[in-house]
């Protein structure tokens, strides 16, 4: 691995957003429109509901959670979106750059892009609704982390479509992530499912991340067999998703698809 | 930096885009690709540049096959500009070329950038984005970009399209003079036979993924008892039964 290209990469993505104070509303646009939409319902439910009534915040956070979710997978989506627009595609896979480089840029810089657009979201929701995502504690970082590596690895997928079928496959990047949030359990506990649906739903990451942060915010217990389960659930499907991005890079080449991108 | 070709052939599917073609570019020399649209070229280009997977055949770098080589090794010493590929339009042109110069590992970047930037007439808007650049201005940065590196082997795809007489010859005379000075070997497909005579050593034309003719432009013209390569062009473009 060369830091020097990896650091060149991720400084295109940095540039691009630094020049443009459109682009970085955008990002803590739609996060603070969230919090506001979901922090407003979460208030309605904690005085309507006696799930919730003693835990103020808990759909709240699990809106801050699920859009970093979205955000990690949008902004490598977005990034790799933005070398099809530019037209810089072909200039970018004849450099002398390794395939793993480029993953590795992405996902860095995915992070700070997400971060962008969740600090602020995340402070806002604190005098304005009396939540704080902090209140989780220690294990915020670990459900933070595992979001990350399962955001990262369905923005690894869609890119490897964007390979495969070309600038065509741009709707399902922005839909990818709906595909999977009734699985997720975001706002509701696994039980909720069918029992079919529920088996399912236990080979994602996702039940495990909100169930942990409602057994946290709700019970006051941490069970690190969830933590660590999710964690390992995410890095499996994220070495998936490398896998997948090098077999359509392989298959592009084949068709020769990496040329006409963009046009 | 010496490139082979030997019975490059490329197939989507039952669609033979390139078919059997064998070319050699000797160090320091140019190479004109010529070809009506939809002969191949592009896609020659794309294998060269491992963009594309060849079907069968060899590309062969210093006597060595490519795919035994080090990619990104062999893609330092590569580089192309074609105006159908664009730099990012948000970014500065210094921007730009600081970035591809990081990812061609490009040594005492800062230096490099002064001097090409110095050499393209680019100074006036290095700090400039490069969407607001007008075609001719575009077209410099994109040939400051493929420079960069200080590439052995250049691609260059109709590098003076859409551009006026004058930026035009700026161009092709800065490409002399750079070829001239670093010795370095070029492949070059246009469509601008002017420009093939007076920067190309050989010449190939290329028709339905075939090469079907070779040699120095003015061979070519005596060959075909035509006046110019422009009408050696058309002849070639135009007849169906004319394979190398």
């Amino acid at each position: 691995m060369n830091w020097n290209k990896v650091y060149g990469l991720s400084l295109r993505h940095f540039y691009l957003i630094k020049s443009s104070f459109p682009r970085i509303l955008d990002l803590i646009y739609w996060p603070s429109i969230q919090i506001f939409l979901w922090g407003f319902i979460s208030k309605f439910f904690t005085l309507s509901s006696s799930y919730y009534n003693n835990t103020v915040g808990v759909i709240l956070s699990a809106a801050i959670l699920y859009d970093f979710l979205f955000r990690s997978s949008i902004s490598y989506n977005m990034m790799f979106l933005e070398e099809i627009w530019s037209r810089n595609f072909t200039n970018l896979f004849i450099s002398p750059i390794k395939i793993k480089e480029i993953i590795a840029a992405l996902t860095l810089t995915a992070i700070v892009r997400t971060l962008i657009g969740m600090v602020p979201a995340a402070l806002i929701a604190i005098p304005l609704f009396g939540v704080s995502i902090f209140k989780i504690g220690l294990p915020l970082i670990t459900l933070l982390l595992s979001l990350y590596i399962f955001g990262i690895t369905l923005g690894l997928l869609v890119t490897s479509g964007l390979i495969r079928f070309g600038p065509s496959f741009e709707n399902i990047a922005w839909a990818s992530l709906f595909f999977l949030a009734p699985l997720g359990c975001i706002y509701y506990p696994i039980e909720i499912l069918p029992e079919w649906l529920q088996i399912i739903a236990k080979i994602l990451p996702l039940v495990h991340i909100f169930e942990e942060m409602r057994n946290i915010l709700i019970n006051d217990i941490i069970s690190y067999t969830q933590i660590f389960l999710a964690i390992a659930i995410s890095i499996f499907y994220f070495i998936l998703g490398v896998a997948v991005f090098y077999i359509s890079y392989a298959g592009a080449k084949i068709r020769g698809t990496l040329i006409n991108v963009g046009e | 930096m010496k490139l082979e070709v030997k019975n490059l052939e490329k197939k989507f599917k039952d669609f033979t885009a390139v078919n059997n073609i064998n070319f050699c570019i000797e160090e320091g020399q140019t190479l004109g690709v010529l070809g009506p649209n939809g002969c191949g070229k592009t896609t020659t280009i794309g294998m060269l540049l491992g963009l594309i997977k060849p079907s069968s055949g060899k590309i062969l770098i210093n006597e060595e096959n490519f795919e035994n080589l080090n990619r990104e090794k062999i893609l330092s010493k590569f580089n192309f500009a074609s105006p159908y590929v664009e730099l990012p339009k948000k970014l500065t042109v210094k921007e730009n070329l600081e970035i591809y110069g990081r990812l061609y590992g490009v040594k005492d970047l800062a230096k490099r950038i002064q001097e090409i930037s110095s050499d393209l007439n680019l100074r006036f808007f290095l700090n400039k984005k490069t969407g607001e650049l007008s075609s001719g201005q575009k077209n410099r940065v994109s040939l400051a970009k493929s420079l960069i590196n200080n590439p052995r082997i250049l691609f260059l795809d109709e590098p003076t399209a859409s551009l006026d007489p004058d930026i035009g010859d700026f161009v092709r005379k800065y490409i002399e003079e750079y070829k001239s000075k670093n010795k370095i070997s070029i492949l070059l497909a246009s469509h601008n036979m002017k420009e093939v005579e007076r920067l190309c050593d050989q010449v190939i034309m290329m028709k339905e993924g075939k090469i079907v003719d070779r040699g120095t432009c003015q061979s070519l013209i005596d060959k075909h008892g035509r006046n110019n390569l422009e009408d050696t062009f058309l002849k070639l473009a135009r007849n169906k039964n004319e394979l190398e």
